[in-house]
């Protein structure tokens, strides 16, 4: 009798766990727990202030909400996400410059929105040195979404969604422009690309095919010197002998002759996603970027010393090389990063 | 001997006497109580209240222009007190943005003044370095880049603009416009052109007597003259530059305007 009832007990605990268990399961639907933000193993310390403006989930859906609402342009066509596209590596894919209100160009690429937390600064000119900031530009270009801030505030402020999502955030359903901002960055610095095939490389759980790991050490010969480090951009301005046009790039900011026809050298995470190339999306394909490289590169005062050495423009690659640099520089893709659901919009 | 011992004790007492009556004037105001200051911003053009749109105007050149906007900010207030001392407003109450359109902009009401009698200011026009560097959520007010502010931010460069002027030029019917939009900083990470003037005004004789008692506060009425904008060590011509914005040329006219406030006069009453 009492081993019977022993063992009914030990029954019913284990089915009282597999409940536990199913009503586990039943509360989290398939996605994975909301993590926050967290530096990749191998990555160096954020320049982002995550500890003022902390990353919480309601903090993150909000910037999200956010960031693909069109009502932050005038007439509600436009959302970042028009011109950020997440299976493009947030950017315009096939748009050689911003595409904006009322079919309306830029003069610039839309550049690619990943790893922000550790960037110095924003923009291909570097005209914005902090990522709450980043999302007023855009906004305001008369190009672009052509609106103001204060007016998206107004258009959503009466949106009861909007007011639980900024209490849910920000303790208090009082919208405000910084709030936007604040929330805007959190949903950017979630965007975390650290898990391609050359990050599962480095971390031992894969393995280069023999190209590839030739054309890593091609990269590592010819082209890490800007393209340095984790984030493969060490964020200088630099000329890199395209032929000019109108757009004289930092200078505009700086308004020093010196830096004329600078860009900030972009990372090439993801590079495989993100065509066209370069500030105004001049180049369609990775071989016409290396055949720049190679072949295009025009002097000028300002062109940076790296790409002229011994007399000669430009960097020597061979098509060997240059078929390899491009395995290499495709092992830079994450599609975890590009299919991430957390990050799209639909 | 003695007569002029007396004498002495004479001129001692009196002399004694007369410090105590400095002393007494001195005391009519205690600087741990504190009061209220207004500087009134009265915008004109020259010898003419300004006018938006409708007043028409001429600069040193003979060219005739109206204004539509004329906007600017006025920072980092410094009271300088007659005895020599300073009192510097609190940063974060520190910023003001003037805006010719909103009347209730013109007076800027500086609190928790320690009573003083009170022989100039001086101040910035335009934002200092160091606010347009700040985090967002430090920039409140006039300086909400999202809010207030909007208007006098360059978002692609992250910088205030300092003064805003725009009007048309030639002959109103041509249409042509002209916007000076003036700021720079001095750069964040690379160093470029700074257009941040500091301006110091004597009230001429006339101090402010901050006072706890008094409701208003003295006042210093200052006059803002636009034709200084472009009339100065360099006469703007609206036909060679008729758009400024973040160029080397917007140091001209930044030099201009760093004269073009003066003190009209101030009452305590």
């Amino acid at each position: 009798m009492f081993t019977t009832i022993k063992f009914m007990n030990k029954y019913f605990l284990f089915l009282f766990a597999l409940l536990l268990v199913a009503s586990c399961n039943k509360e989290a639907p398939g996605n994975e727990v909301f993590k926050g933000f967290e530096v990749p193993q191998g990555f160096p310390a954020p320049t982002y202030p995550t500890q003022t403006n902390p990353v919480t989930k309601a903090g993150f859906e909000l910037g999200k909400k956010l960031f693909y609402d069109g009502r932050l342009s005038r007439d509600g066509t436009i959302s970042c996400g028009s011109c950020h596209i997440s299976f493009s590596a947030f950017t315009h894919h096939g748009h050689v410059v911003s595409h904006g209100i009322e079919d309306k160009l830029g003069t610039r690429n839309a550049p690619a929105i990943q790893n922000m937390a550790w960037m110095q600064n924003y923009f291909w000119d570097g005209g914005v040195h902090n990522l709450d900031l980043v999302p007023i530009s855009p906004i305001q270009n008369p190009v672009e979404m052509d609106e103001t801030v204060s007016n998206v505030v107004a258009k959503i402020g009466s949106d009861s969604n909007y007011k639980k999502l900024f209490k849910d955030a920000f303790g208090s359903d009082d919208i405000t422009g910084i709030k936007m901002m604040q929330a805007m960055s959190q949903f950017m610095v979630m965007l975390v690309s650290a898990n391609s095939k050359y990050d599962k490389v480095i971390a031992g759980t894969a393995t280069f095919s023999a190209d590839e790991n030739e054309g890593k050490q091609i990269f590592e010969q010819k082209c890490s010197s800007c393209h340095s480090g984790v984030l493969f951009t060490d964020q200088n301005f630099r000329n890199n002998g395209l032929a000019q046009n109108s757009d004289k790039g930092r200078y505009v900011i700086t308004l020093s002759a010196t830096d004329e026809y600078k860009f900030k050298v972009p990372s090439l995470r993801n590079v495989g996603y993100t065509a066209p190339y370069m500030h105004d999306g001049r180049f369609f394909s990775l071989e016409e970027v290396i055949d720049h490289y190679r072949l295009g590169v025009q002097p000028s005062a300002t062109l940076d010393t790296i790409l002229q050495q011994n007399g000669n423009t430009g960097i020597t690659i061979t098509n060997d090389e240059k078929s390899k640099l491009i395995l290499f520089l495709k092992t830079l893709s994450d599609e975890d990063f590009i299919k991430n659901p957390l990050f799209a919009e639909f | 001997m003695k007569n002029l011992k007396f004498v002495f004790a004479i001129f001692a007492v009196s002399a004694l006497t007369l410090q105590s009556c400095k002393k007494e004037t001195k005391k009519d105001y205690d600087p741990s109580q504190k009061g209220k200051m207004m500087l009134h911003f009265d915008n004109r053009a020259g010898a003419d209240d300004l006018v938006l749109n409708t007043g028409t105007y001429s600069n040193a050149l003979g060219q005739s222009f109206n204004i539509s906007k004329f906007n600017y900010y006025i920072s980092n207030v410094v009271l300088l007190n007659s005895d020599g001392s300073k009192y510097t407003v609190p940063q974060n109450n520190s910023y003001f943005l003037v805006e010719e359109s909103d009347e209730t902009t013109a007076d800027v009401e500086l609190s928790d003044i320690p009573e003083g009698n009170y022989s100039g200011v001086s101040f910035v026009i335009g934002v200092d370095s160091n606010r347009n560097t700040l985090p967002v959520s430090e920039r409140t007010g006039a300086l909400d880049p999202t809010a207030a502010g909007q208007d006098m931010y360059w978002s692609w460069n992250s910088g205030y603009i300092f003064l805003k002027m725009e009007g048309m030029y030639d002959s109103v019917s041509t249409m042509k416009m002209f916007m000076y939009h003036i700021g720079g900083y001095g750069g964040y990470s690379s160093p470029t052109i700074n257009n941040i003037k500091n301006v110091t005004l004597s009230f001429n004789g006339t101090n402010a007597e901050v006072r706890k008692a008094k409701t208003s506060g003295p006042e210093a009425h200052l006059y803002v003259d636009a034709l200084k904008v472009l009339n100065g060590i360099t006469n703007v011509d609206f036909f060679a530059n008729p758009m400024v914005m973040f160029n080397a040329y917007s140091v001209n006219i930044a030099n201009n305007y760093s004269s073009m406030i003066s003190v009209n006069h101030v009452h305590n009453d």
